[in-house]
This record gives structure tokens, sequence and C-alpha cells, in this order.
């Protein structure tokens, strides 16, 4: 039989689409963030080291980032814990029902929790009959804090649980056979085995976090100072359009993501070495 | 709907017959729940609610936001448009990608290793750096699609592309292709009919599953929709932002009608991934 046409060409179309929507872009960001006025150099860079509005926009994504993603981190923890011990029929609804939140996020989320804590928002004004608080600031960093961690939790769940239903309860049997307590336990046997999914979660939870935009957007438009919002403001805002320094802002953005994942990766694999020996 | 309706009568712990001695596994998975519930809770409260002042429960009842919304030109205008863009993205990424599936599976096993690491980039970058760079190399020259939907079909490919990746790599390995190949072969169907004929049917449900799950992430898309296309051609996410200034009761309406087709979406997908299971178990 002869093929008319070699098989490796249905790959192409494939390749173009992708180059083209794909690799394009990050490339053409990667090289134009070292373009200063058509020369070379790390012109842009100095200005966002220099500049305290920029570097105030990257110490309150890593804040509000790394804060969320630990206390999300912890709840989902506690969480996962809780439904390996409880009934089957608690554990799959609370399974959907993660599922189901874990949908529930950008725009539709930020309108959702105007109407549950904004000024006139019905948790805020029973709250307040309550005579418990006197005003909510949604609009603050403690306030993106609770959002960012609402939406860290289920994703979180959802990417921990399987590691806790690897957990055999043999182990727990065999350890406390050997003397060991509840704390020996975790010590020795349940935070090892768990760490890597942990290590990987957080790192998960922390991209997710750094790379969010549209509930931010959404609640308060451009007046949080946030990476992703002035990357965005830098390319598709009202005036000042820079797209090579907005190139810069999001090259740092990702190599904080490339730079944490390769301290997990580093830390798991020290982990590893530790254990083997 | 009727889903999150029922949810409250799970939020306190006390209901379970667990708590009838102390439990605190129970108690923080009803936290938990709770915690989760509240924001969903209140949107449906305030989506059903014919004012809800300063009061614990809303003054009364009633589906007129509901009417409103759907009666609402701009929302239907809106809805459909989100449908074209979902289903042209599905179309080109089931186009583009099951051939490279099927040769990865059948004739070029260094593809699928390729292929596990270029489905990595959607997740490694996020959508505002990649629009970074979508707004300048196509805002111009001889591709000026910003502003068009045409730039959002092919961007959304690229963010559906893991997705459908292993959703149809996964359907494969679970298909016998050389030997149903050959088999349609000897009895006379060219390559191309033997693959529509008979490896496409046997690939449908793992496919279908991955239609509905990557169909619910692109409708609640809001990221590219809003920088590369913005006001022009409004979706469904980018006129819940522009409605920012109506009724919370309208917006509410509108956040609850968005969540219940993802659940209806998502549903259908968890729903068809068992039937396959099943189905291969058998």
């Amino acid at each position: 039989m002869k093929a008319p046409l070699p098989a490796w060409l249905w790959l192409v179309p494939f390749a173009v689409i992708f180059t083209a929507f794909q690799l394009a872009p990050m490339a053409w960001v990667a090289i134009s963030a070292f373009n200063v006025n058509g020369n070379w150099g790390l012109g842009h860079f100095q200005e966002i080291a220099q500049s305290a509005f920029f570097r105030q926009a990257i110490w309150k994504s890593l804040t509000i980032s790394l804060v969320s993603s630990a206390i999300g981190l912890v709840i989902a923890t506690l969480t996962c814990h809780a439904l390996v011990r409880s009934g089957g029929r608690l554990r799959r609804a609370m399974i959907a029902f993660t599922n189901m939140t874990s949908n529930f996020a950008g725009v539709p989320l930020a309108f959702a929790f105007i109407i549950l804590l904004g000024a006139n928002g019905v948790l805020t004004l029973a709250l307040q009959r309550l005579g418990i608080i006197e005003d909510v600031r949604l609009y603050s960093t403690g306030g993106l804090i609770v959002i960012y961690t609402w939406f860290q939790i289920p994703l979180g769940i959802l990417l921990l649980f399987p590691a806790f239903a690897g957990l055999k309860a043999e182990w727990r049997d065999a350890a406390s056979l050997l003397g060991a307590g509840r704390i020996a336990y975790w010590q020795r046997i349940g935070l090892p085995v768990l760490w890597p999914a942990l290590a990987g979660t957080f790192t998960v939870l922390f991209a997710n976090a750094m790379g969010a935009y549209a509930t931010v957007y959404a609640l308060v438009n451009t007046s949080y100072n946030l990476m992703t919002i002035r990357i965005a403001n830098l390319v598709a805002g009202d005036l000042f359009l820079e797209p090579n320094l907005a190139s810069a802002l999001a090259l740092i953005l990702v190599m904080l993501l490339v730079l944490v994942t390769l301290v997990q990766q580093w830390l798991l694999r020290r982990s590893a070495q530790h254990g083997s020996r | 709907m009727a889903h999150a309706e029922t949810l409250p009568a799970h939020k306190s712990p006390t209901a379970a017959p667990l708590s009838a001695t102390f439990n605190p596994y129970a108690w923080i998975v009803g936290s938990v729940f709770a915690v989760l519930a509240l924001p969903l809770v209140a949107t449906l409260g305030y989506a059903l609610a014919t004012r809800w002042g300063a009061t614990l429960v809303p003054d009364g009842l009633t589906l007129a936001w509901f009417v409103e919304l759907w009666t609402t030109p701009r929302f239907v205008a809106a809805f459909a448009r989100s449908l074209a863009v979902a289903v042209g993205a599905l179309a080109l990424s089931l186009v583009l990608v099951m051939p490279v599936a099927l040769l990865a599976h059948t004739r070029y096993p260094w593809l699928d290793r390729w292929m596990n690491t270029l489905i990595l980039m959607p997740f490694a970058v996020p959508p505002v750096v990649s629009s970074v760079g979508l707004l300048k190399l196509y805002a111009g020259g001889p591709l000026p699609l910003v502003g068009t939907p045409w730039i959002l079909i092919p961007t959304y490919f690229t963010i559906v592309l893991p997705f459908m990746y292993r959703a149809i790599a996964n359907s494969l390995r679970a298909v016998d292709v050389q030997s149903l190949m050959d088999a349609a072969q000897l009895l006379g169907a060219g390559p191309l009919k033997a693959f529509f004929l008979v490896i496409l049917p046997n690939l449908r449900g793992g496919v279908q599953i991955a239609i509905f799950l990557s169909f619910s992430f692109l409708v609640g898309e809001f990221v590219f929709a809003n920088m590369l296309v913005g006001t022009r051609f409004e979706t469904l996410q980018v006129y819940l932002n522009n409605m920012r200034g109506a009724s919370g009761h309208f917006t509410s309406a509108l956040v609850i009608t968005l969540f219940a087709f993802t659940l209806i979406l998502t549903w259908l997908g968890n729903r068809q991934a068992e039937h396959t299971i099943t189905e291969a178990t058998r």
C-alpha cells in the first residue's frame, strides 16, 4: 500500500496553531522584556526594581499568594484528615461539593463576595447588627486574602485527598503495635508519606494565586496593586501603554513561579536522599 | 439550582446523627462546608429575594430577577456568543488534536512524551502573561485578530489542549487501534474511512467527557475574553463584569444561572465518565 502523503503531515496544522498562539506569545514576552527602545538591555528590570509602585505590586502579590496558599493548605489538610475518618456518604458528598465549588471562580466569585461581605453585604449587615464587627473591608489586603483562601480550599482538598486516601490503616496499626504514639506516627510515617503531595499542592496553589486576575479585577478594577493587574494595565489600560515593560513584569512573574517549583523539587530530592540513607 | 437549595439542610453538623457524641472530624468537615457554601447560599438567596435589606432573611421570594435576566436581549446575545466561541474552539481542538494523539499512539511514541511536556505550558503561563504577547502579535500586522472573536478560538484551543489531549490519549490506550485499523482495511476501507467509521466511535465516551469539562471551563473564561476582545464581542463573563453597576439581585440571578450551567455541564461530563468506566469494566 502506497501512502500518498507522509503521515507526519497530519501534525503540521497542530504545530502551526500551537506555535502561533502559545509558543510565539511566550517567546515575544521573553524577548521584548529586554528590548529597551530598540536596544538590548535590562532597563525595564531596573525600572521595576527602582519603582516603589512596582515593588509594592510584587510584594502584595507574593504576600497574598503565600498567605492564602498556606492557610488554604492547612485547612485542606485538616479537612482531608477529617474526611478520611468520616463515613463514606459524608465523604462522597463533601468531595462532590468541593468539586462543585472549585468551578466557582473569577468574576462570579467576586460578585458573590460583594453580596456576602460588601459594604451592604448580607453577612456584613448581620454581623453589624449583632455588634460583632463595625465594618468589613473586602477591598483590602485582608479581604483579598479571605477570597483567595476561599478558592484555594476546594482546589487543595481535591489535590490532597488522593494522598490521604493512600495512607493505609495497616501502617497506623503496625506503628501503634510497635509502641508509636500519635505524634510519633505522624512524625515518622504520616508526614514523610504525605510530604511530596503537600509540597506539590502548595506549589499549585501558589501559582494559582499569583496568576489570578479575574476575581480582583471584577472586585476593585485596577485600583488594587497586584502584579497581574499591573501587567494587564500596561498593555490594555487607558493610558501609558508600555508592552515591553509589561513583558518584563510578566517575565518576573513567570520566574517567581519557576523559582518556587525549583525550590519544591530541590526539597523533595533532598528529603528523598535523606530517606534513602 | 435545586442542588444548591438543598445545601443548608446539611450545613449544621449537629443535624448529623454522628454528633450524638462530640465528633471533631464531623465538626471540621461541617465548618469547612459551611464556609464554602456561604457565598453560594447568599447569592442564591439574593437572586430569589424581592428585597434583602437590613434583615437576616429576605423579605419575600420571587423569580422576577430570573425572568428579567432571560428577557434581556443583551444577556441572551452574550450567552449565544459564549456558546459560539466555545463550540468553535472545541471543534478546532478536535480537528487539531485527534490526528496528533492518533499518530503519537500508533507511529511515533516520542510524540507522546513531547505532548505531555507541551500540555503543561498553559498551566505554567498565566493567561495575563500570554495576553501580553497575543495583544502585540495580533493587534496589527498580517493577522489583525485582536478585537474580534477570531482571536479567542485558537487561544481557547491552547487552554483546553491539556484536557483534550489527555482524554483522547487515554481513550486510545483503551482501544486496540492497530488491529481495528487492520481489520477495517482488510475489509476494504481506506485509512480515513477506517478512522471515521471504526476508531472514532470507539473514542466517543472519552472525548465527550473532555468536551463537557472544556465547555464549562470556556464558558467561565474571562481574562482572554476581556483583554483580547472586550466589549466589542461581549461574552457572558465580560457581560457580568460590565453589569457591576446593576442591581445586586439581577447580577445574583446572572451568577446563579452561570453556575447552574457549568454544574449541568460537569454533571454531564462526570455521568459520562461513570458510564464509560462501568462499560469498560463490564
